[in-house]
């Protein structure tokens, strides 16, 4: 593969060089064809398998043209699956868990880079570790933590944060703050000091300084941020498969793991809601592709 | 980055006694320059976002380095918990039957994600860097599955390698009964399978943000390579390589970090059992299962926090240190 690019080295521009060199871009654009089909291919085969009844393909076979074509797995997922119960536990958690987890890191993220304190950067360390962490690290004592632990009412129907969607909430809000905390301070650092003085001179406190000075120039980042985050805890499937027992409470990525069951063999069916639950994200990658992409080169090039 | 003062460059203990900041620096707003609302105000900014860090990331992550020397099964209160010592890892050294393997098969994972996935999500950043005519197809399409969730990429699998009715065994005219080769069932080959998997969508996130990199390597650096007559190989891998250091770096972590993290895609297909165990499954799957041993199943947990430590901590000395020089 690497073959491909190896240059025409010296600088004789005879036919010759000219020829090889048009054979190289014809090699490198074959090899990137085939790679695009080869990636392309598994998500076409689930949409192609979607679009048939399950009949057909028993007849004809899966690799096969012909039947019919039409949206009823897609119903049929709604409505046997119900997705859309699903669909909306999932809002019920990512909504609140986005909007707090950028509040929370803005916050912390405001205070270790626009301040000196002796112990920022220690902080920092340790939410940054806190992000790298395989969750499963952690699990096993805070599914404990989360029998124990009380929560009032209105905030569980159970009194504890098991099986609740505020239990899933806040670890997601815990688990991603160090990665938007470092995102966050890292782009704050590169504002000009100088905004904070004019502050002070203007009589503002920290708060002040805080929302109406430094929070509306985080914009673009925390625009960034917020498509990552939508993204990452929207196909979240391990959290809620540990921490909710209530099926019907889980969100819709992990869910789909209990319909796989309940649709047993029937692939039709089973891609159409593969299909149904990865349409968000694909609108995330058509639409937002940018924010996405700069969230994530945010957080490795650091601004 | 040069708005700090030079002080503040060592990792600093946390303050023992109050007066954070007291020493003058120059540069920046100094803590204990600010009123006691502000002080407060400041106080309360970076304690409730560290109070959810350190009550559920931290307690639990350093409780099951605790828990781990206990037997508590997790009946009966706190108090019922017993130290037994090293018997948990002895246990799990040598009678537990899944250990071994789960530990073989992240070391696998890992090593496919260092010598293939990574290298061809940097080779195809590169090819694609340079501006031929299709390439945001070409980007497109190999980053498309970036952005679905890894239980997506598992059902999407399941479906191309299905017996009879996937789209491989269909294309390799194995279908029929006897002849049929069984890519998520076959312990001998199943882990192959899914690697496979899991690099259609690890290619496209290396791919990312390598392509990112290279776009802020500076393109004077590459005209003044070629105008000294190296070649598009040699002018990467002595003048770009290099300067990319910093991104190579993050990419090296994520490779590790995601191959220690690699759970849902294995969890979806057979709960990680029957040659795909994993370290991330074995914990799981104690606390899932109907006789779950807290004790023990944290000592797995701690095997895994070993091995994260060493690249996390490697990763935050460079991504901070630099960040201060």
């Amino acid at each position: 593969m690497t073959g491909l690019v190896i240059p025409a080295g010296g600088g004789e521009a005879s036919a010759n060089a000219r020829r090889s060199k048009a054979l190289r871009r014809g090699a490198l654009h074959a090899f990137l064809i085939a790679i695009s089909l080869i990636w392309l291919l598994p998500i076409a085969w689930a949409v192609y398998t979607s679009l048939r009844p399950f009949e057909d393909t028993n007849r004809l076979g899966y690799v096969s043209i012909g039947g019919a074509y039409n949206l009823d797995n897609y119903f049929n997922a709604f409505e046997k699956g119900e997705i859309l119960k699903y669909f909306l536990n999932t809002v019920i958690i990512l909504v609140p868990a986005v909007i707090l987890v950028l509040l929370l890191a803005s916050m912390m993220a405001f205070a270790v880079s626009r301040y000196s304190w002796r112990f920022n950067l220690a902080l920092l360390m340790l939410f940054t570790a806190a992000n790298l962490l395989p969750p499963q690290v952690l699990i096993t004592p805070l599914f404990r933590m989360f029998l124990i632990l009380p929560l009032p009412e209105f905030l569980s129907t159970n009194g504890l944060f098991y099986d609740q969607y505020f239990g899933i909430m806040v670890i997601h809000v815990a688990f991603q703050l160090g990665f938007c905390t470092f995102v966050l301070s890292n782009y704050m650092k590169t504002l000009p000091k100088e905004l904070n003085e004019a502050a002070v001179v203007d009589g503002a406190g920290v708060w002040k300084t805080f929302s109406t000075i430094i929070l509306p120039l985080t914009r673009p980042a925390l625009a960034a941020l917020a498509t990552l985050q939508v993204t990452w805890i929207y196909n979240d499937f391990f959290w809620a498969l540990v921490l909710m027992f209530t099926g019907d409470k889980r969100p819709v990525t992990t869910a789909l793991n209990q319909l796989k069951g309940q649709f047993f063999t029937d692939n039709n069916l089973i891609s159409a809601g593969a299909i149904i639950v990865a349409i968000p994200t694909l609108i995330v990658f058509f639409a937002l592709q940018k924010q996405f992409v700069s969230g994530l080169t945010l957080g490795s090039t650091k601004g | 980055m040069t708005n700090r003062g030079p002080s503040s460059l060592a990792p600093a203990p946390p303050a023992s006694a109050g007066g954070a900041g007291a020493s003058a620096r120059p540069r920046r707003r100094n803590y204990s320059l600010l009123g006691r609302a502000d002080r407060l105000t400041l106080g309360m900014m970076a304690g409730i976002p560290t109070f959810f860090v350190v009550l559920f990331v931290i307690v639990p992550t350093i409780a099951s380095v605790v828990l781990s020397f206990t037997d508590w099964n997790g009946i009966g209160g706190l108090e019922s918990i017993q130290f037994i010592g090293l018997k948990n890892y002895s246990d799990l050294f040598t009678i537990y039957k899944p250990f071994w393997p789960a530990v073989s098969h992240n070391v696998i994972w890992l090593a496919f994600f260092l010598l293939i996935a990574t290298p061809l999500g940097m080779l195809l950043a590169v090819l694609l860097d340079k501006n031929i005519r299709g390439t945001r197809f070409y980007q497109s399409a190999i980053y498309m599955p970036v952005v679905l969730s890894l239980a997506i990429v598992g059902f999407i699998w399941i479906l191309v390698y299905a017996p009879e009715q996937g789209l491989l065994n269909n294309l390799l005219g194995r279908t029929e009964q006897g002849n049929q080769i069984s890519w998520l069932g076959d312990p001998n080959i199943n882990l192959w399978a899914v690697l496979v998997a899991a690099s259609w969508r690890q290619v496209g996130y290396v791919m990312v943000l390598y392509l990112a990199g290279l776009k802020s390597v500076d393109p004077a650096l590459r005209e003044a390579a070629s105008i000294d007559g190296a070649g598009e190989v040699q002018t990467f891998r002595r003048v770009v390589f290099p300067v990319m250091r910093p991104i190579n770096i993050v990419i090296l972590v994520i490779t590790v970090i995601e191959s220690l993290r690699a759970f849902d895609l294995v969890f979806i297909i057979n709960k990680g059992l029957n040659g795909l165990e994993l370290l991330s499954t074995l914990v799981t799957n104690n606390i899932l299962g109907e006789t779950s041993r807290i004790g023990f199943g944290s000592a797995i947990a701690v095997v895994l926090l070993v091995v994260s430590v060493g690249p996390i901590i490697f990763y935050l000395m460079r991504a901070l240190r630099e960040d201060n020089t």
